[in-house]
């Protein structure tokens, strides 16, 4: 196996593009700093003069408004200047190969680029081909990973949870397509979390997903049972009825998160979703907008995430 | 026209042979007369063994030389110590035509390079769909017909094709996929696709179709080769075929009997291999296989990808790896590792490859064609970019150390690669 | 020349006696991380200052981050009172080159404009780089070239005044 291509020659944080191969340190080091800044987006200046004069490219191969701008709030308030290019949109389609677009991009004095591609390992392409001062970080990668995501959910399980060394954790849904439900996995082993569990049908279940150091239930009681916290993953529209599945309603009926099901976790369970939810498909809306629910404390503190990921990245 | 290879170490696959010796060429043929040669050549301290035949080399012509040309592919052969090989019919168009195929086989001979024997396309345009003209396709030089990578979805025109190729006796070379199962897969389908991301293509993706062909083979008669077994459970299933006696025999891409889906790192495009690379165990079954006679012979498959379509994300780059060059060390390397006798070794690159070509190579007696290949298998090699004669400088072994470098090659009697 | 470090606790007493003549009712208290909030803890319950001690790390304003990038895992500031229109003392322990100051002072003001800052150090070792002084001073240090004049807090909570080589 070659040198894990994210970090540098002293061990540093060179490139965010997975979570799996990070140091326990690394990560903890990130949530640590993301608690600071969660501190400065609490303020009436939401802003620190960190990475002033720094241009963070958002490079969007594939189309999300959501994430980009989470990206580009968390810039901002670092005083980066951010730019932003829906790849998907412009160069691609005039044939430009991504390595040309990154060159290109490069010319024009970046630091970090904030790379989403629909083709699983294209940051890893990338980060191979950026320049020693540049600074890659995997905003959603194919199925592979979505780092910053997993990290806001690990940041939101330690906000709530505190210590990781005792819980259970249930990822519910399309296991198969997700790269947040891959991400988070790698983040809960590497901090000792005792109990992965992921809950789905087979056919949306990995081959040899068990190897990722969880534990498969396919009827979702059983996998809910005395959980500390339920990860809903998102359904795609076009998965809902195939070969892979009957319909969204089937799919609900199984393994949508209801009330009655959440009770067979914890009393004091926790519900995350990465976002946006499929109301009626994977969660009851009573659930989502219940006690339980952190989905949108999660949003909050994806911004603090990404602030501290970009301004320990660039500045290593 | 003679020649006298002096003192080498002369290895025979197919005899067993391994002593050394001269060998003396007379107009294009090994001779046992000793007679004063026009030429010769000291191989004191090289092994002297039959050309190597690879079964699978893409020359990328008609239709792909911004990939690779004519000249610069048998430049490579020859520099790799192959006196012959065949090509698949996935060209530009494809080798569905007998004009394609004249003009192809009078380029090669042009060149008077390595022998080059075209397979011709088993259905149009390899669509699947309808017969291609096979008795004029054999007639224009065709040795055999296959799909190439484009499996026949329509089991009903794979059951014809095979039927009518019985016919007529033609050999039918299939590499077995089931279409619908590899998707859009590009990696084994296991716990590697599973973390990097990406789609998957099962292991019973092969064995599916092979089943089904073993089942039609069963029903026709018709003689197949299957190419680029990548699986444990299709050596198996090729193992039971021979022993109930089917006209059958396979091979196995050199790379697949080296590397496993480990190797694929964080994303290594040079990895993206057709069929995609497999577990450990598939690995070690195919080089067992290799080694116990279950696989016939080893192929490069031969693949020169420009570096563009390699410089892209893992999913999307073109699949294949340069070969004609690493056949030999990369055969020895296998070789050595299982503990093989060098005749034995070379045998899978040698005779058993003329045996399923149907041709007369391959071997070192008296009246047999001179193709051969002098080398150093002790010699070892950087695999840079700048040392690889193809255009295609796309290989998982890129800066690897191998040992086994050709010295001089020999096709009809003339050398047509000497080591500078 | 003092070939002897100063005794970080005898410095304490003085210093907060020196704080208490000048304090207003808009006055507040500011540590910086590490050192001076150790400072800040010991002399903010001898003020009996109304607001509870408000804790900085100026790790975001730091001037050198494009050199140094983020090494620690900066602290969370907690200012818990409104900063504006207050008389603020801010506290470190070894004022040196002024920059941390500096930062502080920027990141203050992103809290809001206070009435006025005033600058308490337990030493001042000299070497400025900035037009920056202490308006409450421990002690005066002398610091040769090639060391460093540290704040150390023992696990009885002890302070006290290190030199350790500069890395």
């Amino acid at each position: 196996m070659p040198a894990n291509p994210q970090l540098n020659a002293n061990g540093e944080l060179q490139h965010l593009l997975s979570i799996e191969g990070l140091p326990r340190e690394i990560l903890t080091q990130i949530l640590d700093t993301a608690e600071s800044f969660a501190g400065v987006t609490e303020r009436e200046v939401k802003k620190v003069p960190l990475m002033r004069g720094k241009s963070v490219f958002n490079l969007f191969f594939e189309a999300s408004t959501r994430t980009r701008t989470t990206f580009e709030i968390a810039a901002k308030r670092l005083s980066a200047d951010v730019i932003n290019l829906n790849v998907s949109v412009s160069s691609q389609t005039k044939g430009e190969s991504l390595l040309d677009t990154v060159a290109n991009l490069s010319a024009m004095q970046a630091d970090v680029f904030v790379v989403r591609h629909a083709s699983s390992g294209a940051p890893y392409l990338i980060a191979r081909h950026v320049k020693p001062h540049e600074h890659v970080i995997n905003a959603g990668d194919g199925r592979h990973a979505h780092p910053t995501q997993g990290l806001l959910d690990l940041y939101t399980i330690r906000h709530y949870k505190k210590d990781f060394s005792r819980l259970t954790v249930a990822i519910v849904g399309d296991v198969l397509h997700s790269r947040v439900a891959r991400s988070l996995i790698h983040g809960l082993t590497t901090l000792g979390v005792p109990e992965v569990r992921v809950i789905g049908p087979q056919t949306l279940m990995p081959a040899g997903v068990e190897a990722l150091g969880v534990r498969v239930f396919h009827d979702m009681r059983a996998g809910l049972k005395d959980c500390d916290v339920v990860v809903m993953l998102r359904l795609q529209n076009e998965r809902m009825n195939g070969p892979l599945l009957p319909s969204a309603q089937e799919f609900f009926k199984n393994y949508g998160l209801t009330a009655d099901k959440l009770a067979l976790a914890k009393p004091d369970a926790i519900v995350m979703h990465p976002g946006p939810m499929n109301r009626g498909v994977e969660i009851d809306s009573p659930v989502a907008d219940g006690p339980h629910s952190v989905i949108l404390p999660q949003v909050t503190f994806g911004i603090a995430v990404r602030m501290a990921v970009m301004s320990i990245v660039a500045g290593n | 026209m003679t020649l006298l290879i002096k003192g080498g170490r002369i290895v025979d696959p197919a005899s067993g042979r391994d002593e050394v010796g001269d060998v003396f060429i007379s107009d294009g043929r090994i001779s046992d007369k000793k007679e004063k040669a026009d030429q010769t050549i000291d191989a004191k301290g090289l092994v002297v063994a039959p050309g190597l035949i690879d079964l699978s080399a893409r020359l990328r012509e008609p239709g792909y030389e911004y990939k690779a040309t004519l000249e610069s592919e048998m430049d490579a052969a020859v520099a790799g110590g192959v006196t012959s090989l065949a090509c698949p019919p996935d060209t530009d168009p494809p080798l569905d035509e007998p004009g394609l195929v004249d003009m192809l086989r009078r380029r090669a001979k042009a060149l008077a390079r390595a022998r080059v024997y075209p397979i011709g396309a088993l259905t149009v345009k390899l669509a699947g769909e309808r017969l291609t003209e096979m008795s004029e396709l054999a007639e224009a030089g065709c040795v055999a017909f296959s799909q190439a990578n484009v499996p026949i979805a329509d089991t009903q025109v794979l059951w014809r094709a095979l039927q009518y190729a019985a016919t007529f006796g033609f050999p039918v070379w299939l590499r077995v996929e089931d279409r619908w199962l590899a998707g859009d897969g590009v990696a084994h389908d296991g716990e590697v696709a599973t973390r990097l991301g990406l789609a998957g293509i099962p292991a019973f993706a092969e064995t599916i179709a092979l089943g089904t062909a073993l089942q039609l083979v069963r029903a026709t008669g018709t003689r197949v080769h299957f190419c680029r077994l990548s699986t444990a459970a299709g050596v198996e299933l090729i193992r039971a075929a021979k022993k109930e006696g089917l006209p059958v025999s396979c091979d196995v891409g050199i790379h697949h009997v080296h590397l496993s889906e480990l190797d694929l790192g964080y994303y290594d495009s040079h990895c993206r291999l057709e069929p995609p690379l497999r577990s450990q165990r598939d690995r070690e079954a195919l080089a067992a296989g290799l080694a116990d006679g279950t696989v016939d012979c080893a192929v490069s498959d031969h693949t020169p990808v420009d570096e563009n379509q390699k410089q892209l994300p893992f999913a999307e780059a073109e699949p294949g790896a340069t070969g004609l060059e690493l056949l030999l060390p990369l055969i020895l390397k296998w070789g050595v590792q299982r503990k093989l006798p060098l005749a034995k070794t070379l045998a899978r690159v040698t005779c058993d490859a003329a045996r399923v070509l149907g041709v007369q190579s391959g071997r070192i007696e008296p009246g047999a064609r001179a193709d051969l290949v002098l080398f150093d298998p002790q010699q070892t090699w950087r695999v840079v970019p700048a040392a690889l004669k193809s255009q295609g400088k796309n290989t998982p072994f890129l800066g690897y150390e191998l040992a086994g470098r050709v010295r001089t090659t020999i096709v009809a009697g003339s050398v047509v690669y000497q080591q500078a | 020349m003092t070939s002897k470090l100063p005794d970080a606790e005898a410095l304490l007493p003085a210093l907060a006696a020196e704080l208490k003549a000048r304090i207003t009712p808009a006055t507040a208290m500011i540590g910086l991380h590490t050192g001076g909030a150790w400072v800040a803890e010991r002399l903010h319950p001898l003020l009996g200052l109304k607001d509870p001690l408000g804790l900085m790390d100026i790790a975001f304003y730091r001037d050198d981050y494009a050199k140094e990038g983020l090494k620690h895992d900066p602290k969370r500031t907690r200012i818990p009172f409104e900063v504006e229109g207050r008389d603020l003392l801010l506290v470190d322990d070894v004022l040196y080159t002024g920059r941390t100051v500096r930062a502080a002072m920027n990141e203050l003001f992103d809290y809001g404009r206070p009435r006025s800052i005033a600058l308490v150090v337990l030493a001042d070792r000299g070497g400025r780089q900035l037009p920056i002084e202490a308006q409450f001073c421990g002690a005066k240090v002398e610091v040769q070239a090639g060391k460093r004049l540290r704040l150390k807090r023992a696990a009885s909570g002890k302070l006290a005044l290190e030199l350790e080589d500069a890395g």
